[in-house]
């Protein structure tokens, strides 16, 4: 039985702002969560978490390059690092404020990305990826160089300190360097959803998808390109600095190539070309390892491997992909029984 | 000029393990069009195998030969049963799956023979050959096999009828259909034959630097220079470029820039090469009428 | 009256869930000559891939007294079933030999090889003189022969052509054409030809079919068809 479009257009339309209503009120109730959540969790807890918080970012910025833009990194931890020791040294060598660090971190980073993204362009697929690689296999050794020891403090990284609540509110370091972060994050993911819903957004998607069709359609492939390295290596640096602030030290080996497979990781296991896969994946990347270990004690990374497989084989769209489909099919089930029922 | 003379040699002989890891890629290049980035992890996990028959009390040459076995069948079983079963097989799902086979490796590697450095031993003498003081036995007669292997290889691509049925399948899987090659097969031939001379080049590697599962990893680096130096289609070319590399690398770390920067000094010739010219010095610039 | 050499019946196929064929049923002779004629989408490249199992089939396909529609290309090929497909899938960065070569990949009497080469150099002396140069640079026509060609080099009984006047200057397809008249009258190699072309079709063929929408519409031999009247102002313009 076929509705005429006048009667099914209401229920539809209807269906769409209840969803989005819907989504409204969830990520209201996350926010209000993570507001309430240094309070009820020890210290630590809210150590990992804001952990969590400095990993999504960084896992937007690889998700923008990759996911969104198709240009595959396996190096995303050298602009972590960047981000990392920028914080690092502007507090300790120069006495830079704690705050002050992370957009500083953003914008070197940025334009490292940007420049990085030059060559970067001649490179599809896999020899993208192998350039990457090696970035990625070489880091820590540039760090760990003589000519720049004074600067990076060497092999043994440099330590910096906790800042402290500021204006004597009643919040332990722990808590109020959540806070920070969760703020820094929000306005990062706010960012990043701005970007990728609009002509941006779009226009990157083309490009991964049919690059000369895209062109031909006059969008500079070179530009957004080169740019998609700036953002991604931005937010990436972002990441990396409010990491080190939280962990306090950072130090060469911390930023070995398994530092940028943890991000792949992140990424493929959260869902690609997906803003709340950030999240999802950075959950996964902190917590599982501990799980991981308690399951093999030699082997944590071999769990990660047959993840990172498994995932390819049974969920490609990662796990907001599989929601985002499971959420589709409850709303076309819904439809169709709303439909089925009538109209008004 | 001693020390240049020395540090030349070393070099060589630093190339020719360099180049014997480069002829795996160029190897698994030739029949898949992928860039294997397990390589190295594969051929660290093969030379344990042989390090534990030999523990085991078997011959150096008996285990040598049975690792090159054991190897050649789990490449092609990586290939038939991982590979070949991906959905769609995007280049970004491919990556992610040799990633996913690199930290198994090596971490299983880890977890089963333990993170201890172990001791492998060379079946060349161990003294240095005609009196001289700049190359080891074991630098030369692991630079032979190299060039022995890739003799092999190029016979075998170039005057055998299942070698130009590899190169047809990896460029063309549908028209090698229609000629009747098996291309499933063909992949998998490809991938245990990488395997298997990623197995040599380890146990070649491992006298020299020791036994442990994180051997391979700057090697992979220093290899991938070198197939794409010498063109990533080319097995001479990948020989040729290991050398390159190996000498480059220990002149540029001797007198410009320090030993600590070799690893980087090789990553800035990956990105080079791509950029300037991609093909290499030996590739085949592929023509292709519009 | 001697089995047919390949006996096609109900055959269905698509791409997904888009069907093209709806029910073909055909046959031929061992050394005939066979055309189907039919405008764009009609089905006719797609009954040449479904032959082959480059798509997914249904119904049944006897070829050389074998049912083969559930088997692999590449097992149908060594049946003695040659493809020229469509686009002509030379392999661009092989030589010309060496394509030619991979075309005899399957035979086992590796000898004949060698003198097989030498007939077909005979057929395409362009051939020979480019025989080491890399097939990618061959012109359109050249790389037509070398498809054919290799085709051939697998002594098959059935050869199965996709459009061979694509995209070639008139000159070049009347000397491709002729080739083959030659070599169906030599070698006794039945052909089974898709062509747009259809004053083309009609001269070489023996025997011709109509293919609209995924069926054989109407069959003859080419005489007939040149006779039938909406053949006439459908496909050969008067």
């Amino acid at each position: 039985m076929r509705l005429s479009a006048s009667v099914v257009a209401p229920t539809v339309i209807a269906q769409r702002s209840r969803s989005r209503s819907l989504q409204a009120v969830g990520l209201a109730l996350l926010l209000v969560l993570a507001l309430a959540l240094p309070f009820v969790v020890s210290n630590y807890r809210s150590f990992q978490f804001t952990l969590v918080l400095a990993y999504a970012i960084a896992l937007l910025g690889l998700n923008i390059l990759t996911g969104y833009n198709g240009q595959i990194s396996l190096g995303h931890g050298a602009f972590y690092a960047i981000g990392a020791y920028t914080a690092a040294i502007l507090m300790d060598r120069f006495g830079v404020p704690y705050w002050l660090t992370v957009p500083v971190a953003g914008v070197l980073c940025l334009a490292v990305g940007f420049l990085f993204g030059l060559p970067a362009l001649r490179l599809e697929g896999l020899y993208l990826a192998l350039a990457t690689f090696a970035l990625g296999v070489t880091l820590p050794q540039l760090l760990k160089h003589k000519s720049v020891e004074h600067w990076t403090g060497g092999v043994q990284g440099i330590v910096i300190v906790k800042p402290d609540a500021p204006f004597g509110l009643p919040l332990s370091a722990d808590q109020w360097l959540y806070f920070f972060t969760l703020a820094v994050a929000v306005l990062m993911f706010v960012l990043a959803w701005n970007l990728l819903r609009g002509r941006v957004g779009r226009a990157l998607i083309a490009i991964r998808d049919h690059p000369i069709a895209a062109s031909a359609m006059g969008i500079d492939t070179s530009l957004y390109k080169s740019l998609a390295f700036g953002v991604s290596a931005m937010f990436t640096g972002v990441g990396g600095a409010l990491g080190a602030i939280a962990v306090q030290f950072v130090a060469p080996d911390s930023f070995s190539i398994f530092l940028s497979i943890t991000f792949l990781v992140g990424i493929v296991i959260g869902g690609l070309a997906s803003i709340s896969g950030a999240a999802f994946g950075a959950l996964f990347i902190q917590f599982v390892p501990n799980i991981a270990d308690q399951i093999s004690k030699a082997a944590p990374w071999a769990i990660y491997g047959v993840f990172l497989i498994g995932f390819m084989f049974l969920m490609p769209v990662g796990i907001s992909g599989a929601i985002r489909i499971a959420w589709a099919r409850i709303r076309r089930h819904r439809q169709g029984r709303d439909a089925a029922a009538g109209p008004g | 000029m001693e020390s240049f003379l020395h540090e030349t040699f070393s070099g060589l002989a630093a190339g020719g393990i360099y180049a014997s890891v480069a002829l795996a890629l160029v190897m698994i290049h030739q029949a898949t069009h992928l860039l294997n980035f397990a390589q190295g992890e594969m051929a660290m996990f093969s030379t344990y195998i042989a390090w534990s028959l030999i523990n085991a009390g078997m011959p150096y040459w008996a285990a040598f030969f049975l690792t090159v076995g054991i190897a050649f069948v789990i490449g092609a079983s990586i290939q038939r049963f991982v590979l070949a079963r991906i959905r769609g097989p995007s280049v970004l799902s491919l990556v992610v799956v040799f990633i996913g086979l690199l930290v198994i490796f090596n971490s299983l590697a880890g977890w089963i023979f333990t993170y201890t450095i172990k001791v492998f031993p060379s079946p060349f003498p161990s003294e240095p050959p005609f009196g001289q003081h700049y190359v080891s036995s074991h630098e030369l007669g692991a630079t032979a096999v190299t060039l022995v292997v890739l003799l092999l290889l190029f016979a075998f691509f170039r005057f055998t009828s299942l070698g130009l049925a590899m190169r047809a399948a990896a460029q063309n899987p549908v028209a090698s259909r229609l000629v009747g090659v098996r291309v499933g097969w063909m992949l998998a031939l490809g991938w245990g034959l990488a395997a298997a001379i990623g197995a040599v080049a380890g146990m070649m590697v491992a006298p020299i630097v020791y036994l442990d599962p994180n051997m391979m990893s700057g090697i992979l680096i220093y290899a991938f220079a070198a197939a794409l130096i010498g063109g990533i289609d080319s097995p001479g070319g990948a020989v040729l470029g290991g050398f390159l590399v190996g000498v480059l690398e220990n002149l540029l770390g001797a007198y410009v820039i320090g030993n600590e920067l070799k690893l980087p000094a090789a990553l800035a010739i990956i990105v080079g090469v791509l950029v300037v010219r991609p093909s290499g010095l030996f590739g085949k610039v592929h023509v292709t009428r519009v | 009256m001697s089995e047919p050499l390949l006996d096609v019946v109900d055959l269905r196929a698509g791409y997904g869930l888009v069907p093209v064929l709806q029910g073909m049923s055909f046959s031929l002779a061992a050394g005939s000559i066979t055309a189907l004629l039919g405008a764009n989408g009609a089905g006719k490249t797609t009954t040449l891939r479904a032959l082959c199992s480059m798509v997914r089939t249904q119904g049944v396909i006897r070829f050389a007294g074998q049912r083969i529609e559930a088997r692999a290309t590449e097992d149908i090929v060594r049946l003695g079933m040659g493809h020229v497909p469509e686009g002509r899938g030379t392999f661009l960065n092989l030589s010309t030999e060496e394509n030619l070569r991979l075309g005899a990949y399957t035979r086992r009497n590796k000898s004949e090889v060698g003198d097989d080469l030498e007939r077909i150099y005979g057929y395409f002396p362009l051939l020979k003189a480019r025989r080491v140069q890399q097939a990618g640079t061959l012109s359109g026509g050249e790389q037509q022969m070398l498809a054919i060609s290799r085709a051939l080099m697998l002594r098959p009984r059935l050869l199965l052509l996709d459009e061979p006047s694509f995209g070639l200057a008139p000159l070049i397809v009347r000397e491709i054409f002729r080739i083959m008249r030659e070599i169906n009258e030599r070698e006794k190699v039945a052909i089974l030809l898709v062509e747009q072309n259809a004053a083309l079709a009609l001269d070489l063929a023996d025997h011709v079919h109509l293919i609209e929408t995924g069926r054989i519409v109407l069959s003859g031999t080419s005489a007939q068809m040149r006779e039938h009247d909406s053949v006439r102002r459908s496909y050969l313009g008067y």
